[in-house]
């Protein structure tokens, strides 16, 4: 039983709110459309490259999981990731530091050369190499007569994915480490603590959560990375194909399960991703915030 | 910082009591120089080797021009899309509240963790004539999988969360009170939108649109396995390079190469020019 004195002023808060958010059949609407945007554009993609990996079974699965080559792009994949992370941590870190600490001439110009990988095709990030370190290259000559392999071999593979993951660290770290300011680390050194105690006790715990952030993103990139690798990697199988390249040549060769299985394991680490991304994002949010919204 | 330098003249920094300045930006420095500043313009100084003459001829072929225009023709197309229904995306994450909304959030930024190369079969498996979205397009005669159309499906997958994540931040701090006072003056829903909401939003749209776009037009992991890569069809910019490549054609995909550079400076550049006047006019 409605107050009828109540019902009386509904008219009145509906305009209200007729102004303020959609009328009820245009947000169902709206809602509609973009859940629909989504399932077609993002979900299935999703759906399908399990459905695909499974199509013959479990058992057909596992086998290719277990076939010699899928078992040496998994290694090659973890290796380089294993090397070019950790590169990036370092340059990250540092990049941070002497941004987010430090005033000086040129900062902005600094800040806009990290980002710059970002703006360049993956394509073209493997071909400088190759064109500095290719038997055509300015240091090719050298390089063969000192027997030294890095184009078609791991170390090009390493330099081509630091070089389309340069940016991530850092650019979490610096506007996280310019939002909390220079005052903890001022109070540790006047009580007589030295530069590194500084940083591993008050700055590393404070950035602790947007380090993780960053470091989450690059690593999703630095394993999924394909065009630049693609160039420089020669695709040598057993030897220079990284997981993304392993599901290159399987497709090609029209094993949808063989492409689809090894393609699973990456959308599994996407997934991965996702949900440490998210739980950060809910738990830590306040101390990355600086770093949401891009 | 607390130090005043006006009395101190032209000096590189301020004064700081932090210590390991020169350190980490020795580092920072030489690394960045290493990786990034060497290789780039070991890449100018090669196009800028060819002579005008043989970059012209390169520039001006056919299948390169072709594939220029497919890159960027379709990167554009696609962003658009983006700007739309991302815009609506952001839109509905920000302003509805419904169950599984973490959820639907957490997944936008799926094109950013998902590596592009499964992106590329899943979305040219999803397309293909016989496939579960191919398949109910072919009695309508529009084919996806191995055509342009393909291309802009994986662009659009692509962008779509720099779109999202451009715009949802602004949206989230846009104040419901200027939306009342608008409504108790007497403006309707619309007039609200076009008036009240769409200005403030213009810029961070035009920015999301520009990283897309930017992103769109050097994509080449998802792309090449649902374009069909025929050459002055279907064959983009990335992929021509990599032929090139192939063929122990340095100079061509050199000059390719430096051609994308300089047209994505020039778009990156418009952007901002426009996003600066979007600024002052709606700021």
């Amino acid at each position: 039983m409605a107050d009828p004195e109540i019902k009386s002023y509904e008219p009145y808060h509906e305009s209200q709110s007729a102004a303020v958010t959609e009328s009820r059949p245009a947000r169902v609407a709206l809602m509609t459309i973009a859940f629909a945007f989504l399932g077609i554009f993002l979900l299935l993609p999703l759906i399908i490259v399990f459905n695909e990996a499974l199509a013959k079974g479990v058992g057909a699965y596992t086998q290719s999981l277990s076939d010699p080559d899928a078992r040496s792009a998994i290694r090659l994949t973890l290796l380089v990731a294993a090397i070019s992370v950790p590169l990036n941590i370092v340059f990250g870190i540092s990049a941070a530091w002497a941004i987010a600490k430090f005033e000086f001439k040129g900062k902005a110009f600094l800040t806009t050369l990290i980002d710059l990988p970002f703006s360049v095709s993956p394509v073209i990030s493997g071909l400088v190499y190759v064109l500095l370190f290719g038997a055509q290259g300015l240091l090719g000559g050298w390089l063969k007569a000192h027997g030294i392999a890095i184009l078609f071999a791991v170390p090009g593979i390493v330099l081509a994915t630091v070089f389309v993951t340069f940016p991530f660290v850092a650019r979490e770290l610096i506007p996280l480490m310019q939002e909390q300011g220079n005052g903890d680390e001022e109070a540790a050194l006047s009580l007589g603590a030295n530069g590194w105690q500084t940083f591993w006790y008050v700055t590393l715990p404070n950035v602790k959560w947007g380090l993780l952030y960053g470091v989450l993103l690059c690593n999703a990139r630095a394993m999924g990375e394909f065009g630049a690798v693609s160039v420089v990697s020669g695709h040598i199988r057993g030897l220079t194909n990284t997981m993304p390249l392993h599901v290159e040549i399987l497709y090609n060769e029209y094993n949808a399960v063989g492409a689809f299985a090894v393609a699973s394991l990456l959308a599994g680490l996407a997934l991965v991703t996702l949900v440490l991304k998210t739980l950060l994002e809910m738990r830590y949010g306040a101390e990355i915030a600086a770093t949401r919204g891009h | 910082m607390t130090t005043a330098p006006a009395q101190a003249g032209w000096r590189f920094r301020q004064p700081s009591v932090i210590p390991g300045f020169g350190l980490t930006l020795g580092f920072s420095l030489a690394y960045l120089t290493l990786i990034i500043l060497i290789p780039l313009s070991g890449l100018l100084w090669r196009s800028a080797a060819l002579g005008w003459p043989e970059f012209w001829a390169i520039a001006t072929d056919r299948r390169t021009i072709n594939a220029l225009e497919i890159s960027f023709g379709t990167a554009f197309i696609a962003a658009a899309v983006n700007v739309v229904f991302g815009t609506l995306v952001a839109w509905v994450l920000v302003r509805y509240r419904f169950p599984g909304r973490r959820i639907v959030d957490a997944m936008v930024d799926l094109p950013f963790a998902l590596p592009t190369a499964v992106a590329g079969i899943a979305l040219t498996t999803l397309y293909a004539p016989n496939g579960w979205i191919g398949k109910l397009l072919m009695p309508l005669g529009i084919k996806v999988a191995y055509t342009p159309l393909g291309i802009v499906i994986a662009l659009i997958f692509i962008g779509l969360p720099f779109v999202v994540r451009t715009v949802q931040p602004i949206m989230e701090e846009i104040d419901k009170e200027v939306e009342e006072a608008a409504a108790t003056l007497g403006a309707n829903r619309f007039q609200i939108i076009t008036r009240i909401l769409f200005p403030g939003l213009a810029p961070a749209i035009v920015t999301g649109f520009a990283l897309a776009f930017a992103r769109g037009v050097g994509e080449y992991g998802s792309v090449i396995f649902i374009a069909g890569n025929l050459p002055y069809k279907s064959e983009i910019a990335p992929l021509l390079i990599v032929i090139r490549l192939e063929e122990y054609n340095y100079p061509a995909a050199t000059a390719i190469a430096a051609i994308m550079l300089a047209l994505s400076f020039v778009m990156l550049l418009v952007v901002n020019l426009v996003q600066t006047w979007s600024r002052k006019r709606y700021g």
